[in-house]
Order: C-alpha cells, then structure tokens, then sequence
C-alpha cells in the first residue's frame, strides 16, 4: 500500500523550500498506520452496519434489495420499548449522578483536607472503571436475592428487588457518580475565591452568587458532565447482562440477544438496524458533549 | 442573611467617614456571619461525603464478606484457595492479559508516530487525525460488534475460494483471537489519544526536536531518546486506561464467542458464585493497585530525572 505513495511525495515536493522537501513527506507517512487501520478495523464494521441496516438479501436468489423494514421495525413493538427503556434508565441515572457528583465535588473541593481529596480523586478513578462484570456481581453478593445486606437488612421484606429497573438504577450509579466527580472537580477548581469575594463585597448573598455567578460559568461542564454520563449509562451493556439477563428491557440486551440468533427468520438484521439507533443517539450525544466542553474549558484556566 | 449585610452595607456608605466608625460595626457583623457561616458547610460536607463513603464501600465490604462467610460455616477462604486450580481461571486471565499487551503495543505504534508527526510537520492532517481517534467514542461496543459479526461472516460466505479466507481463520483463532486485539485497538483509540495529546501539549516537541537533529541525532534516536521519556506520564496513563478497558471488556469478547477473563467470570458464577464474587474483588484490587503503581511510574522518573539536572549545573 504505501509502495506507490513512498516515492510521489518527494517528487511533487520539489518546488518547495528543502526543509519541508525533507520533512513534509516524512511526517504525513507516519500517520498512514493510524488512518490506514482505522480505515479497515472501524470503517469496514460500520460500513456493514449501515449497508446491512437498509438492505435486505433474498436467501432464495441472493439479490440485495434496498429496504426501510429493519430500521421501521428496530422502532416498532419491544425493541422501541428497549430504546425508552435505556433512554430512561440513562436520562434517570444520569440526572441523579450528575446531582450527587457535584454535592460530592463540592465537598471535596471545600474540603480543606488534601489527603482526602487525593484519595477521593483516586478511588473516584478507580470506581469509574469498575464497571461492568465485577460490579455486577459485587452487588449481586451485597444486595441480590442472598446478598450479605439482603439478609442483614431483611431488604426484601421492604420491597427491594436488585434485578429491576430500580436496582440496575443504583447499580449504574456505582459507576456515574465517581465518572463525575472525576469531571466536576476540575471546573469547580476553576471557580475562583475572588469571584465569590467579589459578589459578597457587592452585597450578594450565598443563594443569589450561585445563582448568577456560580451556575452560569459551570452550568456548560455540568451539562457537559451529564451528557457525558447519559452516553455511558445508554451504551452499559456488560453491567445490564451480568445482572438483570433479559427482565429490564434496554436497547444493548436486546441488540445481543439479536445477535445471539434469538429472533425470527428474516429479522436478522434488526440487530444491524437497533444498532444504527445506538450510533445515531450516540452521535449526537457527543455532538452536544463536544461544543459544551470546549466552551467550559474557556473558564478553568 | 440578606438583611444583615444590607444594614453593614448601609452603615458603611452612611458613615461620613468609614476607617473610624464603620470598623467596629462591620467586624461584629462579619464575626456574627461566620458564626453563622462556619458550621453549616461543614455538617452538609460531613453528610455529604459520610454518605458517599457508605454508598461506595458498602457494596465492597459487602462483598468481601460474601465470600468469606458462609452461612451456617462460618469463616472460610475456600473461594480464595480454590481460585487458582479452578477450570479455566488462569487460561482466561493469561488470554486477557495477552490481549492487553497486544492492544497497548498496537494502539501506542499507531497513535504515537500519528500524532508526533501531526506536531512536527502535518499540522493539516490534525484534524483528521483527531477525528479518526475520537469517532470510536460515538460506536457504542454492542454496535461495533454487530458490524464485526457480519463482516467475519462475509469470510465463509462469499470468500471462501479467496486467499483472504485464511486470514479471516487467523484473525479468529480461539487461542489468541487477533480480532479482539484490533476491535480492542479501536475502542482504545479515544482514551490513547486523548492521553497522549495532553501530554504532547505540554512538551514543545518541535523544539525539542529540532535541538536534537542539529546535535546529530538520527530520527530513531531522537524518538526513542528524547520524545518518548517525556511523554513517559501519558505513556503511562494510555497504557493503564487500555489496560483497564481490556480486562473489564465483556460485550465483544462474549459476542464473539472468546473466552477472556470477563466472560469467564460470568460463565462461573453459575456453579460458583462466592468464586466470581471474589474474582470480581480481586480484579478492583488489581485496578487499584495498577493505578498506584503507574501514577508512581509517571511521577517517579521526573524528580529522579530533576536531580542530575541540577547537581549538573552546581559546579
């Protein structure tokens, strides 16, 4: 691939000045890799999503026919119930983790203790990470049917059930909160003393510098902060799979459950369809996330 | 509240003249508002936090617990003990940590000279580049791995009589399923980049380079010897991310039908719960301990690397 490539660039380059004749080609090479196996390894997969999403192929005669019936049906009957299912669990979620996060973040940067904070901030990177497999099973041990605080607590008694839309609530909490303490940290760092000593020499109280001077300026990182964790409750699958199986229906159980060959004949690229969904709601999740970051990191300098 | 520093505010502005008489009143009001200040952000900050610590430690307590105390038995470590001949255990976990290794050496040589050069001499193609790193942000893993399903299809189905045939065998040998490693690659890709890039804005890599050729330096040199030590720290966090993300990956391995340590975890908790309970401990415990050692790995060399500097320039 890069054969035919090696020798252009040099020649083309001819009529600039000799340092870029020597640099220029050299540099634009080492990117080649990057673009090239990105080229194969991410654009070939989403290609195929997207071809097989709205195409459909006869088994009898093996023509390939453009149709809307996947993406129709991807939105119709359980799987647009797994869509709001998971847009509500991480609308929920989120809402809730960017709430206690920025409580957390707010005690954690008035807190005069930096012993604390640094082991905060540490065990906040650590539990962000934990998603997944192990947190599901360390909850199932905590507060499952069996579960050390089930049996301690007489949990069930009072109503509580793990494997529901509730329990998968505090579970992916678990995970949310630290990922926005870990976000918010850094942007209530960057509210400065003089702004708040500013506000109260011109005769503002607490409520009303939170107000106008306070939220304003973090309100683009805790948008963004939510954002972000909408994206990752919504794309959760490994947590979800551990935990509830196939009871609380979202959209990621459902796509592996397609996968899995659990559907009808002829549907088999519903799962192709349902994740077009995922990467459009994605998209634009990050389309949101994106333009908010890059305005709030204008005031944390 | 409000009141209160409305009347120290009018006593200031009616007093003629403000360093005499506003002083006193001002400092019994100031002393009166940090009474009433001080003790409420601490008793929200202690409910806060003491909340939080609860809500975060109960589950791992818990946990613990779990797998140590069987009801009716007593104490026992038998989960622990049996962990290491258990079916499967260190297979998986020698097979995921495989993975990590080749996906942290795949995606570092593919990111590192992109973005090098990006800083040096193609600042044209920085955007492309930053795009291409971030788009796998916007692929959830389930979809990606919908795409990769239907492309390893295409190998049996349409290509079979092709050499190409052979490499879609390859890529998914059950021993070391090279497809994880490249669909791990590009789900590392955002994460690498991001860590590295920060890195690369705090050094001036032009300059640095540009001091090394005119001493001499080869390109090799100048990569291995100058860029690379400085980019030590994010080195360090890409690694740990990838790493991090590699071990605790599920949706594609178990899509795909591999079985590293994440999927084996759920494929024993049937049989063995206490077992994969005390498997899921253990891996936080390596998280955790991973971060402590790299974040000592990223700061270490530096003031190690400060101190010949200085006692250099001494005589």
């Amino acid at each position: 691939m890069s054969a035919p490539t090696t020798p252009h660039p040099e020649g083309t380059a001819g009529g600039t000045t000799p340092r870029r004749r020597r640099r220029g080609p050299r540099t634009w090479l080492a990117t080649l890799p990057l673009l090239v196996f990105t080229g194969f390894c991410f654009g070939i997969p989403l290609a195929a999503i997207a071809f097989g999403a709205v195409t459909r192929t006869d088994p009898a005669t093996g023509a390939t026919s453009v149709t809307g019936e996947h993406l129709a049906r991807s939105l119709q009957g359980p799987y647009l119930g797994s869509l709001t299912g998971s847009v509500q669990l991480s609308a929920l979620t989120a809402l809730l983790a960017t709430l206690i996060g920025v409580l957390i973040a707010q005690a954690l940067v008035t807190s005069r203790s930096t012993a604390l904070r640094s082991a905060a901030l540490t065990a906040s990177g650590v539990l962000a990470n934990f998603g997944g497999v192990p947190l599901a099973f360390a909850f199932i041990a905590t507060a499952g049917i069996s579960g050390v605080v089930t049996r301690l607590a007489d949990l069930t008694g009072l109503g509580w059930d793990l494997y529901s839309f509730t329990g998968l609530t505090v579970v992916y909490l678990y995970f949310l909160i630290p990922l926005m303490v870990l976000v918010t940290v850094p942007a209530l760092d960057g509210l400065r003393p003089q702004w708040r000593e500013a506000a109260r020499n011109n005769g503002a109280t607490g409520w009303q510098y939170w107000r106008h001077v306070g939220l304003p300026v973090l309100a683009p990182s805790l948008l963004g902060g939510f954002v972000l964790l909408f994206g990752t409750a919504f794309v959760a699958h490994a947590t979800a799979a551990a935990l509830v199986g196939g009871s609380v229906p979202l959209v990621t159980l459902k796509i592996a459950d397609a996968l899995s060959g659990n559907v009808l004949t002829g549907q088999e690229n519903v799962a192709l369809a349902l994740g077009l969904d995922m990467i459009l709601i994605a998209g634009l999740v990050m389309a949101v996330y994106l333009p908010l970051q890059r305005r709030s990191a204008r005031w944390l300098r | 509240m409000a009141a209160m520093t409305e009347t120290a505010e009018t006593a200031q502005t009616a007093t003629g003249d403000p360093v005499t008489e506003a002083v006193p009143e001002e400092a019994t009001a100031r002393a009166g508002k940090a009474a009433r200040h001080r003790p409420r952000p601490r008793v929200w900050r202690g409910a806060v936090l003491a909340l939080a610590g609860t809500y975060f430690l109960l589950p791992l307590l818990a946990s613990s617990v779990f797998t140590v105390h069987v009801p009716g038995q007593g104490l026992t470590f038998q989960a622990y003990t049996e962990l290491l001949g258990a079916d499967g255990f260190s297979q998986s976990l020698l097979l995921s940590l495989g993975l990590a290794a080749a996906t942290i050496v795949l995606s570092l040589l593919l990111a590192v000279p992109a973005l090098v050069a990006v800083r040096i001499g193609s600042p044209r193609l920085r955007p492309v580049v930053e795009v291409v790193c971030m788009l796998p942000l916007v692929v959830p893993p389930i979809a990606l791995v919908t795409g990769i399903t239907t492309v390893l299809r295409w190998g049996p189905e349409h290509l079979s009589r092709t050499p190409l045939y052979q490499t879609f065998i390859a890529v998914q040998d059950e021993r070391f399923p090279v497809v994880l490693v490249l669909a791990y690659t590009v789900l590392a890709l955002p994460f690498v980049h991001r860590s590295l890039d920060a890195g690369l804005r705090a050094v001036d890599v032009p300059t640095l380079v540009e001091a090394a050729r005119s001493c001499g330096a080869s390109w090799p040199y100048v990569v291995w010897r100058v860029l690379l030590p400085n980019l030590r720290t994010s080195l360090a966090g890409a690694a740990f991310l990838t790493l991090a993300l590699v071990l605790g990956e599920f949706t594609i391995a178990s899509l795909l039908g591999f079985r590293p340590f994440a999927v084996w975890i759920v494929s024993v908790s049937g049989a063995q719960a206490r077992m994969s309970v005390a498997v899921s401990i253990l891996s936080l415990l390596i998280t955790w301990l991973l971060l402590l050692f790299l974040s000592r790995a990223g700061t270490a060399p530096s003031t190690t690397a400060a101190a010949p500097a200085t006692s250099r320039k001494e005589p």
